[in-house]
């Protein structure tokens, strides 16, 4: 099969680049190793905080889809990209094994657009059946419409696991509490509660609690951090009535062959455990340990990396129009940097005019890369979803890093 | 587990589906994984580890940590959370030989 753009991964950032990249004509493929495009779209259900409207993440996808079927995309689901040639191949099997017709897609470009992991936080009891993931709580709750458990509990305060806590509520789980995250070899930053309510400094617009949002000015001095620390509610702040308790965190989970319950913990200002641990009984425990750039077949490709903090892990090297190191390998969306949907969404359309362009696909020139390269910029500073405070000073930080090697 | 009513999200009745898991008929609903079909009707471990026989069921749940590999007949190891299930499939904690026909 051959085809003039093959695009891993369909969620919005691959969708949106494969869309542009058919409008001007060109012959695109999407292959994606989950039953549905989307990606996690699929599983988005939030209050947007600047109008209070809802984002039905799988209404897009599904809008998406339409689209792109209309423009004659070839979509392969439920397919997984093992390994990558330059020039390019494509090695591809079923995610269920079964034998393939043909094994391998052939294309003049690549565009990555895979996505985000989860990254794993140990403690103990970690493996029972009933713990998860945040994010495949988030599958499970708002893509299958399966609640999680009757009693939960989650770990780790941030902006998914406050998000998906409350999808949880609303599908009917007793969400006991948000705790911090336990402090072990895993944890750094997110297990003290002083560090961790500095990062939240830029972030608590999201929150609707007007104590949170009030408190975001508070909290950029650092005495103001030492103080809320200090002061926080010993039995939690509700946001969305369900406590997040800043003072206490998590030491084990416990069960014989599922989850039973978890042992918990008041704990200092910065995370150390005090005073006699105690009980609480629940059936799922859904752990937040933060997302990570999935790279893996940008490192098959041998692309260059680069770790930045504020773009939450190792990602390719690219320009500002999404070019890797590679020749005719580009990327877009969360493998570039955690950033969200909507960031995604602008450079899938940024991917794909600058792929149109480097394989003169339609009528692309220079102001148009440029125009879609700002819309990013103006999507990035208006994003009511922030998962690093430092992503724009990391995102110029990528641009020099990128002038430099040249 | 299935969510019966909710504020925002439409609930859709999604006709039956009935598989195997381990030699037990499950009726799971149309468009579920494996892992959803599973734990909707309470069932959150999907096998036993090797060597210590501990329980383990869906982490990730987006086909990246394995922990919910299971043997489907007629294809072989398959990961419970991206596995959608169809009318009939056989599914199993273990590898029971010649699991690809």
């Amino acid at each position: 099969m051959k085809f003039d753009v093959a695009i891993v991964g369909a969620g919005p950032a691959g969708l949106k680049a494969a869309i542009e990249i058919a409008r001007a004509g060109g012959n695109v493929v999407m292959i994606d190793d989950h039953p549905h495009v989307g990606g996690k779209l699929n599983g988005q259900l939030h209050e947007e905080p600047n109008n209070g409207d809802w984002w039905i993440g799988v209404s897009i996808a599904e809008q998406l889809k339409q689209e792109a079927l209309s423009l004659g995309i070839t979509i392969l689901t439920g397919t997984q990209v093992w390994s990558v040639e330059e020039g390019w191949k494509l090695f591809i099997s079923n995610v269920d094994g079964r034998p393939l017709d043909n094994n391998m897609i052939e294309s003049k470009a690549l565009l990555l657009a895979t996505g985000a992991i989860e990254k794993p936080l140990p403690l103990p009891g970690w493996t029972l059946p009933g713990v998860l993931t945040i994010g495949g709580a988030q599958v499970l709750t708002n893509q299958y419409q399966v609640k999680p458990g009757n009693r939960v509990i989650v770990v780790g305060v941030d902006i998914l696991s406050l998000s998906i806590a409350r999808a949880m509520k609303m599908a009917g789980a007793d969400v006991v509490g948000i705790y911090i995250a336990p402090k072990n070899e895993f944890t750094s930053g997110i297990s003290n509660p002083k560090e961790l309510l500095s990062s939240f400094s830029s972030m608590t617009k999201f929150a609707p609690n007007l104590f949170m949002r009030l408190g975001g000015n508070v909290l950029k001095s650092a005495i103001g951090c030492s103080l809320a620390a200090l002061f926080y509610p010993k039995n939690g702040m509700k946001v969305w009535d369900i406590p997040i308790h800043f003072r206490q965190s998590i030491l084990a989970i416990n069960g014989e062959q599922e989850v039973e319950s978890v042992t918990l913990t008041k704990i200092d200002p910065t995370g150390n455990a005090i005073g006699e641990s105690f009980l609480e009984k629940v059936d799922a425990v859904c752990i937040s340990g933060g997302l990570s750039p999935q790279n893996e077949l940008a490192a098959v490709a041998g692309c260059e990396f680069v770790r930045l903090n504020g773009l939450s892990g190792v990602v390719p090297l690219h320009d500002q129009y999404m070019q890797t190191t590679v020749e005719g390998l580009f990327v877009a969306g969360n493998i570039t940097g955690i950033e969200g949907a909507k960031v995604a969404s602008a450079q899938g359309v940024l991917a794909g005019s600058s792929i149109n362009k480097y394989l003169s696909i339609g009528n692309v020139n220079e102001g148009n890369l440029e125009r879609n390269a700002k819309q990013v910029e103006i999507v990035r500073e208006t994003a009511d979803i922030t998962f690093h405070s430092e992503i724009g000073s990391a995102r110029n930080k990528l641009q020099k890093l990128w002038e430099h090697r040249i | 587990m299935r969510i019966q009513k909710h504020p925002v999200m439409k609930i859709i009745e999604k006709e039956d589906v009935e598989f195997i898991f381990n030699d037990t008929k499950i009726i799971g609903k149309k468009g579920d994984s494996l892992a959803s079909a599973l734990w909707a009707n309470g069932m959150k471990t999907l096998r036993q580890t090797e060597k210590e026989n501990n329980s383990r069921g869906i982490y990730c749940g987006i086909g990246n940590c394995y922990d919910c590999r299971v043997y489907l007949q007629g294809s072989g190891m398959v990961r419970a959370c991206i596995t959608p299930i169809k009318s009939g499939m056989e599914f199993y904690s273990e590898d029971r030989g010649d699991m690809s026909s």
